[in-house]
């Protein structure tokens, strides 16, 4: 059964298509076990929207493929960590806000439709940050090794990987038309599946994702082997917060860490 | 199945088959075509691999630069000429600009030859019309020699060979062999801007000059080879001059990992360009999707 | 064929023999989670029998992720090459696959031998004995039914186990199955005469294959190509968890003057995978990458290999991150 809140959604969207304000919808329809991505242009088939707590998947990532969007002027129904990834491709001028409505559902159950940058970053500063529980646990036990022991459980865990990428597709700031590992003038990362290429990989990907990451862990739902692999750019985004003080939701000024040179740092080599 | 690290596969020095191994060959001569394009002469290091070997025009292989990879070219000599292969490559990735730093003398290595091959045979008794583009006059030289190694075979021979500026033609000397050829009809064209003042060729893009040459289509086979887009608006042209998708061959050049039908890479559609071709008539070509 | 029982003590003892043979055995082992994946045992007892399906598929065994064709060793620009040996590769059974995975071995080899023989696959084939479980249960995304395989579908199995009461039915269907049973005959008893079909997970068809089939041959320029895989994210993971997808790069680790060259997997659903050196790319846009997955599996793979490229696991779509499940998508052509 669909619920109140998404049958308000259904019924704004349908107008804005009807209207022509808009030309495209991403949104979620039911799926087989959960919500998937739905892509809607027609008016009419706006009913099948849904939009609630079961909806994680970061929609975000569809925003900078071009042969989806085209010109189109576009609705995007937000979960609290896509709100976080808009944020950070709007900073990283990625999407523009005239091209995009954003709509999310706030904590008292309304809808929502952001009319600023401003608006959506005093959203997601007030809403609370939906809890992982899983994620906390895994945390709190890597956290507990010892180094050599973190090698082995990520050693271990990596080994797995084959590549497949799905980590690198379901993530917003993944929009690279030519990834790092598809370079091979020098070969960078050796693309093929092994221990240490896996983990070349990885690391690679987290180190990209320094202070671009808005933590939606999309990366991880999506692999196919279960890998906890957005739990490297989850501490990477801790340790951003403590050595550098860029708060996620912040982003808009904070820029990206590891390329952004403040008067105030502590390093000197750049001046 | 040991998924958690690289499988290894134990070496030996007993030689099995291995589809994926390459002869090894010595580069015996280095010519430098035009800016980044150069042609390699090979031969076989191994005496009986050198007489085993055979191939017919319009073959491809693949070549190994030990350390970078393999790269996909078609065999630019010809099967009449006998000791030695060819290649012709334009340094544009990893692999190619890694062997253009290779020398004479110097080992390489090629699988081949791979694919299906221009019907000689058939054309027996016809004339032969050759429309080229840029780097694609190699897989094209190839047949060349071949129809005029075996010249008595064919009546009228015409060439048509189009690039980017002066520079960029590549086997200066053969055009000029062809030129001074009383049984060749070579038209050599470069795209406006790409001429120099003492260039005495056409300039225009090799569709329009097509037009402009106005070949007989009667018993005559046409062969083109060039990028997509030169394909894509060759063809029209040459159905307004009354050929028939029957007498059109090309050869297509797709990305290609194995050469041998299993990679996956080349398909275009169901048809699969290094077993089913790389050779197709324009009547095949009509019926692959434009996935090229 | 012949049809024996084992006792579980008994099926026990026949691994731990294989085992002590030297053969590597390969099973389903818990990951962690609900997740089941292919590890390789000593013992039964590491075995998972009530999962539905394994994460990955047991192509592997045969058509390893990553493996070396070749390696060489260059001096003073002369090069000396190192070819494979067969004769090291391990013996190994892969005990405990579905009937799919099975199956899928038969597609697998269509594509590794189409035009030339592809020794490597050949001889880990060649070493490697197939001792599938019959399936007891199924879940919403197998659909082996409908393209011709089944719960108890014996093909591609050396020796098919189906658990029936106190123990399992023992169908020993080819030479190779019948060589694991005759080197340790005493784990074996005579057939109970159990009825396997009463133990199979029943699975109704979601999909008429044939019709299915016909349409592909035509829907080439459908627009249903690019609906259909609007959410396609163009990852690799329905190709790599695929049982008889084998497309692959070939690739170079090299180290100085020694190197070897490498066969990893690749997809044709990467952007990339058709990418000329030119810059232009032929399948520029994922619809038609999704179109070039589907009918490969369904049209071209049949029509030119007479084999199907699909058994029905379901893994592309249990993996996909947003949810291309591919037995709707080929009902709803």
């Amino acid at each position: 059964m669909k619920n109140t809140f998404s049958s308000e959604l259904s019924q704004k969207v349908a107008s804005m298509l009807e209207s022509g304000e808009v030309q495209l919808v991403i949104g979620y329809e039911e799926g087989t076990k959960r919500p998937r991505p739905c892509f809607i242009s027609d008016a009419a088939d706006a009913g099948k929207l849904i939009f609630d707590e079961r909806c994680t998947g970061n929609l975000t990532v569809y925003l900078t493929k071009k042969e989806l969007i085209g010109d189109s002027k576009v609705v995007v129904t937000a979960s609290y960590f896509a709100l976080r990834s808009i944020l950070r491709l709007l900073t990283e001028n990625q999407v523009n806000l005239e091209k995009l409505v954003v709509l999310t559902v706030s904590a008292e159950g309304h809808l929502i439709q952001f009319e600023t940058t401003d608006d959506i970053a005093a959203f997601i500063k007030s809403a609370p940050v939906p809890a992982r529980e899983d994620d906390q646990v895994l945390m709190q036990k890597l956290e507990a090794m010892s180094r050599e022991e973190r090698w082995e459980f990520w050693s271990e865990e990596l080994s797995k990987c084959f590549k497949c990428y799905a980590c690198r597709a379901a993530c917003p700031m993944c929009y690279c038309t030519k990834c790092v590992v598809e370079e091979n003038r020098p070969q960078w990362i050796q693309p093929w599946a092994s221990t240490l290429a896996n983990i070349e990989w990885h690391i690679n990907r987290a180190m990209h994702m320094t202070g671009r990451c808005s933590d939606c862990g999309a990366c991880g739902s999506a692999c196919p082997l279960g890998l906890p692999v957005h739990l490297l750019s989850k501490k990477i985004t801790e340790e951003v917060e403590t050595s550098f003080g860029m708060n996620l939701n912040d982003t808009l000024q904070g820029g990206n860490a590891l390329s952004t040179f403040k008067p105030e740092d502590k390093e000197t080599f750049i001046k | 199945m040991e998924n958690t690290q690289l499988v290894e596969t134990p070496h030996t020095h007993t030689h099995q088959d291995n589809i994926y191994l390459p002869y090894l060959m010595t580069i015996d001569k280095v010519t430098q075509e035009a800016p980044g394009v150069k042609t390699f002469r090979l031969k076989f290091q191994d005496e009986a691999e050198a007489e085993r070997f055979d191939f017919k025009a319009g073959q491809f292989g693949e070549y190994s630069a030990f350390g970078e990879g393999e790269s996909t070219f078609c065999i630019a000599s010809s099967p009449t000429r006998k000791g030695y292969i060819e290649c012709t490559f334009r340094e544009a990735g990893k692999v190619t600009s890694s062997l253009a730093k290779l020398e004479e003398g110097d080992t390489m290595g090629f699988r081949g030859p791979y694919g299906n091959t221009f019907p000689l045979d058939q054309w027996k008794g016809k004339n032969l019309l050759f429309i080229a583009g840029g780097i694609a006059l190699p897989p094209m030289r190839c047949v060349i020699w071949n129809a005029l190694d075996t010249r008595e075979n064919f009546k009228d021979v015409s060439i048509l060979y189009g690039a980017r500026s002066v520079n960029d033609l590549v086997y200066k000397h053969e055009l000029e062999e062809w030129h001074d050829r009383e049984d060749v009809n070579l038209v050599t064209t470069v795209d406006p801007g790409g001429e120099t003042p003492d260039w005495k060729g056409e300039v225009g893009f090799v569709p329009s000059i097509l037009e402009k040459m106005n070949p007989s289509s009667e018993n005559t086979i046409a062969i083109v080879c060039g990028p997509p887009v030169m394909i894509k608006f060759t063809f029209p042209v040459l159905y307004k001059l009354g050929f028939t998708p029957d007498n059109i061959y090309t050869t297509l050049e797709n990305r290609m990992k194995c050469g041998v039908g299993k990679c996956g890479h080349c398909y275009v559609g169901k048809v699969c360009i290094c077993k089913d071709g790389p050779v197709f008539t324009g009547a095949e070509l009509e019926k692959m999707p434009a996935e090229y | 064929m012949e049809k024996r029982f084992i006792s579980q003590p008994s099926l026990v003892r026949w691994l731990d023999k294989l085992n002590s043979e030297g053969k590597h055995i390969y099973a389903p082992v818990k990951k962690g989670g609900e997740r089941v994946d292919f590890g390789r045992i000593s013992s039964v007892d590491q075995v998972s029998f009530d999962h539905v399906q394994t994460t990955q598929s047991a192509k592997s065994v045969a058509f390893p992720r990553t493996e070396v064709l070749f390696s060489y060793q260059k001096e003073k620009g002369k090069v000396q090459l190192d070819n494979f040996d067969p004769e090291k590769m391990p013996s190994t059974v892969v005990f405990g696959l579905h009937p799919c995975d099975a199956a899928a071995f038969n597609p697998l080899t269509a594509i590794f031998s189409w035009n030339s023989r592809d020794e490597l696959y050949d001889a880990r084939l060649e070493r490697t004995f197939i001792v599938t479980f019959s399936c007891t249960k199924a879940d919403e995304s197998c659909f082996c039914t409908s393209v011709n395989g089944g719960p108890g579908n014996t093909t591609g199995s050396d020796i098919q186990l189906t658990p029936v009461k106190e123990g399992f039915l023992v169908e020993i269907l080819t030479e190779k199955g019948i060589a694991l049973v005759k080197a340790n005959e005493d784990c074996f008893e005579a057939d109970r005469g159990e009825v396997k079909e009463d133990y199979l997970a029943k699975l109704p068809l979601k999909f008429d294959v044939k019709a299915v089939q016909e349409r592909l041959n035509t829907a080439f320029d459908s627009p249903i190509w690019k609906k259909q895989s609007q959410r396609c994210l163009g990852c690799g993971a329905c190709a790599f968890v695929c049982p008889t997808c084998a497309c692959f790069d070939i690739q170079e680790d090299a180290h100085g003057a020694k190197g070897k060259r490498l066969r990893c997997w690749d997809s044709c659903g990467f952007a990339l995978f058709t990418l000329h050196t030119s810059g232009h790319n032929p399948r520029e846009v994922q619809a038609q990458r999704w179109r070039q997955r589907l009918l490969h599996k369904f049209s071209y793979m049949p029509e030119r290999l007479s084999v199907r490229g699909c058994t029905g696991c379901g893994r592309c779509s249990r993996a996909c991150p947003v949810d291309m499940n591919i037995s709707e998508h080929l009902g709803s052509i």
